[in-house]
């Protein structure tokens, strides 16, 4: 399978993450389409303030048009995904389960089932690949910078197709970081909170390293 | 325009002077000692938070609001935030306004959905409500602003029909803030009900939330509101010099940041990682000049009208420092701030 051409990104979720992926995604030449949960006239503000060009669209308009799906929503509302507009494409999944505000959800913590994986049961179709997920917003609006600057972050990026992770890691440099491979949809559960790697806003060399780490191994 | 300077705690446990953690009680005291000083040094607010964790002494601000209410005579009383989500809009109302005429008129509230979530099992609430709980709480407690009998109807508490609310308030109308930490529906929400707007700003350059204060005007524009001055809430710590005012908030600090770091599955705070912050991030801490030049270059940056400093963030920091810190905020920072940002001292921005 040859990598896929992204052209238009849609990103469903238009809160802190979202917002900001959009505006890096702007700034790389994207088109992009951003959706919160429902009309797009509730956003059109917050996007014309924060995110600039890129376009208000219904969730599943903004799935239909995209060649790249990014999923920027609350974990737990991943039931009210646009399945048929998503099916067969590439999807980016930049959600944590977060207890406080997902709620207790015993199906969303088991430490054996990633939840890229529970995502990828949920888009029998799509190819989910996880990205993005264990940078703090902020930190994902500041340390976005060219290739080769001193400096850039990196983000981790574990998926199934060779030809999707290559994709998603192309997209990931486009971004303003430098894409660091942390395995298939199983080990991604190594970029979820608790492991070494969560909230990491590190070096490409730092992030490889702890990525090698069990979840209880903590560095100071 | 003016720019108003609070201080807010949690009441944090700090050390005693036999150098031992002291007791919830005593913490409590502490805090009202602090806001005395505070009263009478020129600050102009202090602002409580509602906390339900062993770390903090503080999860009734108004009880203690009324305490320093009946002790100072200047200073605004604040809460910082409460926890909307997880009380009675009718009751919130009902204690601030208690407040309220307690210290002739100095309440004001800050509502928040705050950043832990002990409330919700504490007083009977699910998580998976956390939204509506707030949405609909808010606009419960906007209706009861007007200080008129309400009628209200929702899915979260028991309907109204005309119910009158008592005390009224002096000025008829409570000063309200919305907390919001960087969700841009929450700032939106805010604006739509002509509340003010507190960014809790605890993480990254201040700078980068200046396009939500942007965000705030516009929206006020659109629906009509007022637009109000937007504040600004960051941790913080003043002592004489920047090497002390460093060792003492850092310990301090990172045994928080670290326990509730663990609950949030975020690895453990580097030294690296805070040095960054206290220079270019959101932590205030330093001898007073450094404090000042940060917080007039982030008050220029955000064009806000409000700083309040949680200077109580140094945790388990001496008791004696931490009264220090206060005076200092108040005698040195405030006026320097005053100063760099009516002197045009600061560097300019194009
Ligand atoms: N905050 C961080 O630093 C961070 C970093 C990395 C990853 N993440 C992850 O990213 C995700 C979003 O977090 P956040 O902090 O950005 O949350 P947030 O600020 O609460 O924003 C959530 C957004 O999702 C939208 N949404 C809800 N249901 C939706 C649906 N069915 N379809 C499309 N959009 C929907 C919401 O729209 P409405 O307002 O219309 O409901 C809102 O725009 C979470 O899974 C989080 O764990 C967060």
């Amino acid at each position: 399978m040859a990598p896929t051409k992204i052209r238009t990104v849609g990103i469903l979720g238009a809160g802190k993450v979202g917002t900001v992926l959009a505006r890096l995604a702007i700034s790389a030449g994207y088109e992009v389409l951003i959706a919160g949960s429902g009309d797009p006239e509730k956003i059109a503000l917050t996007i014309d303030v924060l995110a600039p060009g890129a376009v208000p669209a219904w969730p599943a308009q903004a799935a239909r048009h995209a060649d790249l799906v990014i999923l920027a929503l609350p974990l737990s509302k991943y039931r009210s995904l646009p399945i048929d507009e998503m099916a067969g494409k590439l999807v980016v999944d930049a959600m944590n389960y977060w207890w406080e505000t997902d709620g207790e959800r015993t199906d969303l913590a088991d430490p054996e089932t990633p939840t890229s994986q529970i995502i990828q049961t949920f888009l029998p179709t799509s190819r989910v690949v996880k990205a993005f997920n264990h940078m703090g917003y902020h930190d994902l609006d500041e340390q976005a910078r060219p290739s080769g600057q001193a400096g850039r972050k990196a983000i981790a990026v574990a998926g199934t197709e060779r030809a999707d992770i290559e994709t998603v890691e192309g997209f990931v440099e486009s971004m303003g970081f430098d894409p660091v491979l942390a395995g298939s949809l199983v080990d991604s559960r190594k970029l979820q909170p608790g492991w070494p790697a969560f909230g990491a806003n590190l070096s490409a060399g730092e992030l490889r390293r702890l990525l090698e780490l069990g979840p209880a191994d903590r560095p100071r | 325009m003016s720019i108003e300077f609070g201080i807010d705690s949690f009441g944090d446990l700090p050390r005693g002077a036999d150098g031992n953690v002291v007791s919830h009680a005593q913490a409590i005291r502490y805090v009202v000692d602090e806001a005395v000083l505070a009263d009478q040094v020129g600050i102009d607010v202090v602002a409580l938070g509602e906390h339900h964790r062993p770390e903090y002494s503080i999860s009734s601000p108004e009880t203690v609001l009324a305490g320093i209410a009946t002790k100072t005579s200047r200073i605004r009383l604040a809460s910082g935030v409460t926890v909307l989500s997880s009380d009675d809009p009718v009751r919130v109302f009902q204690r601030f306004a208690t407040v309220d005429a307690l210290s002739n008129g100095r309440a004001e509230v800050i509502l928040g959905r705050g950043s832990f979530t002990e409330s919700f099992p504490l007083f009977g609430y699910d998580l998976k409500d956390y939204e509506i709980l707030f949405e609909e709480k808010i606009d419960l407690f906007h209706k009861l602003l007007d200080e008129t009998p309400v009628s209200w109807k929702g899915t979260t508490r028991a309907a109204l029909d005309q119910a009158d609310v008592f005390p009224k308030t002096q000025s008829g109308r409570l000063t309200t803030w919305v907390g919001v930490g960087g969700s841009p529906q929450s700032v939106v929400r805010t604006a739509r009900y002509g509340f003010r707007l507190m960014l809790a700003i605890i993480g990254g350059q201040p700078a980068r939330f200046a396009p939500y204060v942007d965000l705030y005007r516009r929206a006020t524009e659109q629906f009509g509101t007022a637009a109000l001055p937007v504040g600004m809430h960051s941790p913080g710590f003043v002592a004489d010099t920047d090497e002390e005012a460093r060792e003492l908030f850092y310990p301090g600090y990172r045994e928080i940041r670290d326990r509730i770091g663990a609950l949030r599955g975020w690895p453990p705070l580097r030294r690296a990682e805070f040095d960054a912050d206290v220079a270019t991030g959101s932590l205030y801490v330093g001898s007073p000049e450094t404090v000042a030049r940060k917080m007039a270059d982030a008050i220029q940056a955000l064009d806000v009208g409000r700083f309040d400093l949680i200077y109580s963030a140094a945790g388990t920091v001496d008791a004696g420092a931490r009264l220090h810190a206060v005076e200092l905020y108040g005698t040195k920072v405030i006026p320097m701030v005053r100063d760099l940002l009516s002197s045009g001292k600061l560097a300019s921005r194009g």
